[in-house]
This record gives C-alpha cells, structure tokens and sequence, in this order.
C-alpha cells in the first residue's frame, strides 16, 4: 500500500518533469527537468528492488552524462523564438513518431515479453538476494559478448568525435612533461665563481 | 548478507516516518550535522593559523574566547556573513540563483548517513554504501556549474565550466581509486570495507593499495576545488570564480560546503585507506587496552591527518595551469590507477599478498 502511493507520486512528479522538459522555454531549465525525471525513475526502480540500477542511474546520468549536457547547453547561444517558428508544421510527424514508439514500447515490455506482470507490483525477492551480484553475473557470461561490443561501439564513438574535432594549431606551445622533468640545474643555470671585490 | 533494506528504509524515511523511532533519530543527525558545522567553523580557523605560521605570521588573533586569542575568529565570521545583505545580480536567474548554494551543501551533507563513525554507529547501513559515496559526490557539481551560469556574469561563467571539466575528469581516477578499495573489501558496504582491514596499521589497504591512495587523494583535492587545483576559484584570473557574485550567507554556504567536503574526503581516505575506526595499535597492545580496541577516537585522530593535508598542499604549492590539471587527471592519475587495478587482481586472483588465505 505504501509503496503504491510512493510509484502513484513519483511517477506523477516523472511525468509533470518530463512534460516540463519539452514545455521549457529555457534550455538550462530543460536539462534541469531532465535530472529530475532521471532521480524519479531511480526512485521508481528502488520500488522495485532494482537498487543497483537506480543508484548507478544516479551515477552515470545525473553525476556525469547531464553534467556534460549542461555544460554544453549553458555554452550554446540557442534563439527560443526562431526555433518555434518551423515546429507548428511538424506535429504530425511527431506524433506519429511518438504513437509509434509508445506502441513498441507497450508491445514488448508487456504483450511480448511480461503479460499482466508488468501492471503489477514486482514480487518480493527472497532474503540475501543481491541485485548488484546477479547483474554482475549476468553482464559476464550470459552477456559478455554484447557487453563488450557496446563498449567497443562507445569507444569508437568516442574517437570518431575527438578525429572530427582536433584540430592542430600550428604555432601552438604545448609543454613536454618528459623533457620538464629530465632538466638539470645545470643546464639552465650557470654557476659562476668570482672573488669579491675589495672595499673602496 | 546483501539487503538494500536499509537504504530503501532510509529513502522511505525522507517521505514518511518510516523509522522505529524518527524523534531519536532526527536528534541523532542534528547532533552530527551540529558536531560537523562546528568541526568545519575551527577548520576554517586552523587553516587560517596553520598556513600563518607557515608562512611566518601569526593568524587571526584578534578575537578572544576562553582567554585564548583567535579562538572566537569563526563565531566573528559567522555573525558578519548573518549581517551582510545577499545580493541577487540584476540579471541573474533569480530561483536558480538561490538554489545553487543548496544545491552544493546538500550532497556535501546527505553523504554522512552512511559514513560509519564506530562499529555500527552509521545511520544507514547501506549494502552499497560506496556507489552511494559517488553517485553523491558527484551531484555537488551541479550547485557549482548552476551558480556560476545563474549568476550571468562571464568570471562566475569561467569558474562554473573549469569546476565542471575538473569534477568530471577526477571522478573517473577517483572512483577506479574506489574500485581498488572495493577488490580489497569485496564488499560495497563501508563498515565491511573497514572491517576487512582488520588487524594493526601494516594491514590497512595503505601499504598495498599505496598508488591507489595517492590517486585517491590528488583526485579529493583536486574534487574539493582546493588549491593547487583551484582554478575555480582562481582569484588573480577570475575574481571568486562561481561564487563571485555571492555576498553574505549565500556565500558562506559554498564556503561551508567546500570544508565540508574536505572533512569528507579525510574521512573517506582514512575509511578506504586507513582502516576507519580500527586502532592502529591492534596486536601490538593487549587486547583489553582501550587503545587497541576500535573506537570513534582513533576514526577522529585519523581523520585530522588528511586534514591536514589539505592545509599544507595550500601552503606549500602554486596553482596547477588548467591544461596541466587536465593532463594530470587524464594521462598520469587514471592509467596509474588501471595498472595498479591489473597488478591487485593478478594479487587477488593467485592469492598472493595480504589476500593469501582468501577463498
């Protein structure tokens, strides 16, 4: 009973945030909304014992990947106004798009694959299980392989986007640590001996 | 075994009264949170002294409590930060403005319910305690990158997207320092992280995670914004950095919060590294000494020396230039960290090392 009520006011909050992100006008506020959806659903899957997942969503999105969202947002000199003018003459699309996905999603999640699972609270786990330990398990036999090809993937996403924005600049003084640190006094200074002089 | 009860209790906790007895329990934090604002007041002041006499001078004297001079210096600082109006920028961002400073404190502060400061005196006795510590941490940024952009000043700007490219790059060294203490452990829950350092000072994770600990620690100043690492700040570049704009106690709350984390990270480097509230003395002194038992005393005593650390690397080094922060974090500390990780499982793996009687 608790915990429906918990799911029946984050969920609420999750929404009104996620409506809120497309509504902003402010991008900053934008991403901000977007945080909040992202700590609801980590609340929503502590309801659901999946505490491991929610407390690395914590981590990876709200602790790194917003952050960097941020920061570009924050640097973009966005004009609200002239995008407006183009969107009236997409709604249709997106609405199809969005009908589209929604219907994948509610296909999959709870036709395919749970059945009326899905509109039910999780069942409670037996005693001493371990959320973190069973993924862990699974992530490294079951699905090594697909692990490994989607770290492969976000490394080479991760080169192509560092290749197609270095740039060389010629005349550019970057230091090198190794000749920094391999420098002797006496190459740089000159000791040089010499009587002192008589009084006048 | 591994029940994540206590952290879904916890979080319950925050909504409802969900505990035995919330009335004990809310005094028990405000005791805490009172202890640490007060332990961070005479930080500030030790700082303030200790990096005097570094340098020669005698620190803040002026203010007298008990008959000793300077003593009283925070409680002055306070009562001027209480009086000095808040200033809000004519074209700032009014509510976010006003958030940020919370923003920063909170994180700062919600970390310590699962820092165990004696065998079993923890508030929450989370199973995950240390993805708990990161996922936390790594929310302060956010009070940081929004001051510095809701203020709409270019300096504060500067000081906000520095602090961000800095926390983002150091949190990766730092949580692979992290990943190091939990091989050791095997274990995410901090009071088993300590427990299994069990035995006198030659057997805390210090002397075989000791690449792991300098990383550890470079990567907690350099996430406190703490000189050398201070561009944030950077006041002969960018004025104050995020936090030019802020006057009053709207200042003093990043101010808190800074000293806060750095009491925090202390904390954490004696928890990870240093066997937490174990005594070093254990083995070496009869079993029934109160030395050699583990107790709050020693957690403190420990905690004072990473502590002070912070205060000597301000004394002592210039500020790092940013690109060289950026070539610490990424090209020295990390790969430091994945040979030491390599060289800890190959430990782990052969049972070599302290690991020799694992299962």
């Amino acid at each position: 009973m608790f915990a429906t009520i918990l799911f029946f006011a984050f969920s609420t909050v999750l929404l009104l945030a996620a409506l809120g992100v497309i509504l902003a006008r402010n991008p900053v506020h934008s991403v901000l909304l977007l945080v909040l959806c992202f700590f609801n659903s980590a609340v929503i899957w502590l309801l659901l014992d999946a505490e491991f997942l929610g407390i690395v969503l914590v981590l990876v999105y709200v602790g790194a990947v917003m952050v960097l969202f941020l920061f570009v947002v924050m640097m973009l000199d966005i004009n609200i106004e002239e995008l407006r003018k183009g969107l009236a003459g997409y709604w249709p699309v997106a609405v199809a798009v969005a009908g589209f996905v929604a219907f994948a999603i509610v296909n999959i999640v709870i036709v395919r694959h749970l059945g009326g699972a899905a509109l039910r609270m999780a069942p409670p786990l037996p005693a001493g299980y371990s959320n973190t330990h069973d993924l862990g398990v699974a992530l490294f036999t079951r699905y090594a392989y697909p692990a490994e090809l989607a770290a492969v993937i976000l490394l080479v996403a991760s080169v192509a986007a560092i290749v197609l924005t270095l740039r060389h600049r010629p005349g550019a003084k970057p230091q090198n640590v190794s000749q920094q640190v391999r420098v002797r006094a006496a190459d740089r200074v000159r000791l040089v001996k010499m009587p002192s002089e008589k009084r006048q | 075994m591994w029940t994540w009860e206590p952290l879904r209790q916890w979080l319950a906790g925050l909504i409802t009264s969900y505990w035995a007895d919330p009335a004990l329990t809310a005094v028990q934090i405000l005791m805490v949170m009172i202890g640490l604002i007060l332990v961070m007041a005479f930080y500030t002041l030790a700082e303030r002294k200790v990096i005097g006499w570094m340098q020669s001078r005698r620190g803040p004297n002026r203010v007298n409590l008990f008959w000793v001079p300077g003593l009283g210096q925070p409680f002055a600082d306070v009562v001027k930060l209480l009086f000095k109006e808040i200033l809000i920028p004519a074209d700032a961002n009014k509510v976010l403005f006003r958030v940020a400073p919370f923003l920063t404190l909170v994180p700062a502060l919600a970390i310590w319910a699962v820092i165990p400061f004696a065998p079993q005196r923890v508030f929450a006795n989370v199973d995950a305690g240390l993805l708990y510590i990161l996922a936390m941490t790594s929310l302060g940024v956010y009070g940081v990158i929004l001051a510095g952009w809701a203020a709409n000043s270019k300096y504060a700007f500067l000081g906000a997207m520095r602090s961000a490219a800095q926390i983002v790059a150091y949190e990766i060294a730092m949580g692979f320092a992290m990943v190091g203490v939990l091989m050791a452990a095997g274990s995410l829950n901090i009071g088993k992280i300590i427990a299994a350092q069990h035995g006198g000072f030659l057997s805390w994770n210090w002397f075989w995670l000791f690449p792991l600990l300098v990383v550890y620690y470079i990567s907690g100043v350099a996430e406190t914004n703490r000189a050398p690492f201070d561009v944030a700040e950077g006041e002969s570049e960018i004025v104050a950095g995020f936090h030019v704009d802020y006057s009053g106690m709207a200042f003093a709350l990043f101010f808190i919060a800074e000293y806060v984390n750095m009491i925090l990270i202390s904390a954490l480097t004696v928890i990870f590294f240093f066997g937490g509230w174990l005594s070093p003395l254990d083995g070496y002194l009869p079993a029934s000494s109160w030395l050699a038992a583990p107790s709050f005393f020693w957690f403190g005593l420990k905690t004072l020396v990473p502590m002070f650390g912070f205060l000597w690397l301000r004394a002592t080094f210039p500020r790092y230039r940013y690109d060289q922060i950026m070539r610490l974090g990424w090209k020295a500390l990390i790969p430091v960290t994945l040979v030491w990780l390599f060289v800890e499982g190959v430990l782990l793996y052969f049972h070599l090392g302290p690991w020799k009687g694992h299962p």
